[in-house]
């Protein structure tokens, strides 16, 4: 089944043209990993997924839901959709489980107790029980990283987006994260990823994207792109990075 | 000594009106500052319009000017009236939700855009994001330049004197003539303003500890 649908997707800042013509379809439980050079348009497209950039043209279509419909409750079509940030954007005045619970608590109307006892289980799962009551800068940023994760999946969301999510960290830190990401698309969790990880993406992605110029150049299964690319530019790209 | 003990029943009698008319004001003007800042942060465009005129306009005139333009300007119109208390406390609160209005407005976008998308990104409303993210956090920034506001608000109050408001700063002329004492009064009133400020620092500086940015 086909969660997220991109057509035609144009995005332009002012007269920056960002991304050109972007088409995608990500089916259910599908892991994609989206690469490519700084500027090349991946963190907009991303940021399009959930209306948090405007979007210019063509249609993003999420569960059956045409977002760029004005009609459509942006927000409701939000609560299914998690998003991580590379800057983490932990709210530095809300204790880790209150950053986890304001979601259910204000959006999904769930109670208190409730949330909070989801808070702890997912805490658990990222393996940060004993954080509950500490405050985001008294976190290192792999665990303020992971507080971002479980305090996405409070929403119960079908769909998850990271942006860069490894990039802000310490090389120590990279590992609990991705860690936390396998075991998340091991579960079954439709998972959209901008990353510079090249590890990650070939060993937990089901299909890897690359992007450039605002364009996607090049996608497919992450053997194939990184053992055999086709075009030049994802060529000179991977002779890069790998 | 005599003079001045004999004078501080009616020094802090003035007191207790500037105070009065202080903290209505203050909590006014805030009131006031936070919608002519959301006003002025709204995407419709006439908001904006009315809330930079708003604060423009008293940025631009003098305190005094204000303070005779209601009460002896807008009191003078046929279908409307108040007394000179209540002509002061609309002034002062005017005048300082004009500056908190830009305060809060800083303070507001001060706090980083990652904030506002985190908090849409889990489903909150615009309303929901800027009451339970962005103000909470822009407050604690905004603490210092509020207490700021604050005490020039309140010395402000002392020009309330003029219009036959019967302040701390009034009491302290009709004493200061009655005893010919002008050096003591004048001196001991300063002193009074400056205590209830030094009290108005400590509290803002109690409530920045209180809620220090973790």
């Amino acid at each position: 089944m086909t969660v997220i649908k991109v057509k035609n997707l144009k995005k332009s800042f002012g007269n920056l043209e960002v991304l050109k013509d972007i088409n995608a379809d990500i089916q259910e439980k599908e892991v994609v990993c989206v690469i490519g050079p700084s500027g090349s348009g991946k963190s907009t497209f991303l940021r399009c997924l959930n209306r948090l950039e405007a979007i210019t043209g063509g249609s993003v279509t999420i569960n059956g839901h045409d977002i760029t419909d004005p009609k459509v409750d942006i927000n409701k079509v939000r609560q299914n959709v998690g998003m991580v940030f590379q800057q983490f954007n932990l709210f530095p005045h809300k204790t880790v489980v209150e950053n986890i619970t304001l979601g259910p608590i204000k959006a999904l109307s769930m109670n208190k107790e409730e949330a909070i006892k989801k808070a702890h289980e997912l805490l658990a799962k990222v393996g940060l029980q004993e954080k509950a009551g500490s405050y985001p800068g008294e976190l290192s940023g792999g665990q303020k990283q992971r507080v971002a994760i479980a305090r996405a999946l409070a929403m119960n969301p079908k769909i998850m987006l990271f942006d860069e999510p490894t990039s802000a960290l310490d090389p120590e830190m990279v590992g609990d994260v991705l860690e936390v990401m396998k075991q998340l698309a091991k579960e079954g969790m439709t998972m959209v990823v901008v990353t510079h990880e090249m590890g990650f993406a070939r060993e937990v992605g089901d299909r890897v994207i690359f992007m450039d110029g605002g364009y996607i150049v090049e996608e497919n299964k992450p053997a194939e792109l990184f053992g055999n690319p086709q075009h030049e530019r994802t060529k000179a790209f991977l002779s890069k990075v790998l | 000594m005599d003079t001045i003990v004999n004078a501080l029943p009616y020094l802090l009698k003035g007191l207790q009106v500037t105070l009065y008319i202080f903290i209505i004001a203050i909590i006014l003007g805030f009131i006031l500052g936070l919608i002519m800042a959301l006003m002025r942060l709204a995407p419709l465009k006439i908001l904006n319009w009315i809330a930079k005129i708003f604060i423009d306009a008293i940025r631009g005139t003098p305190f005094l000017v204000q303070l005779f333009f209601i009460y002896f300007g807008v009191n003078s119109l046929s279908w409307i009236s108040f007394n000179s208390t209540t002509a002061g406390i609309i002034t002062v609160a005017i005048n300082a939700g004009a500056y908190f209005a830009e305060i809060i407005r800083a303070g507001i976008q001060s706090i980083d855009k990652g904030q506002a998308e985190a908090a849409r990104s889990v489903g909150l409303t615009n309303v929901q994001t800027m009451r339970y993210i962005i103000l909470p956090q822009a407050f604690r920034r905004m603490l210092p330049t509020i207490t700021n506001q604050s005490i020039i608000s309140l010395k402000d109050t002392s020009l309330l004197s003029i219009i036959g408001i019967a302040d701390l700063t009034q009491q302290g002329e009709i004493q200061a003539s009655a005893t010919f004492e002008a050096f003591k009064i004048w001196l001991t009133v300063g002193i009074i303003y400056f205590i209830i400020i030094y009290l108005l620092s400590l509290l803002a500086s109690f409530l920045e500890r209180r809620f220090e940015l973790r």
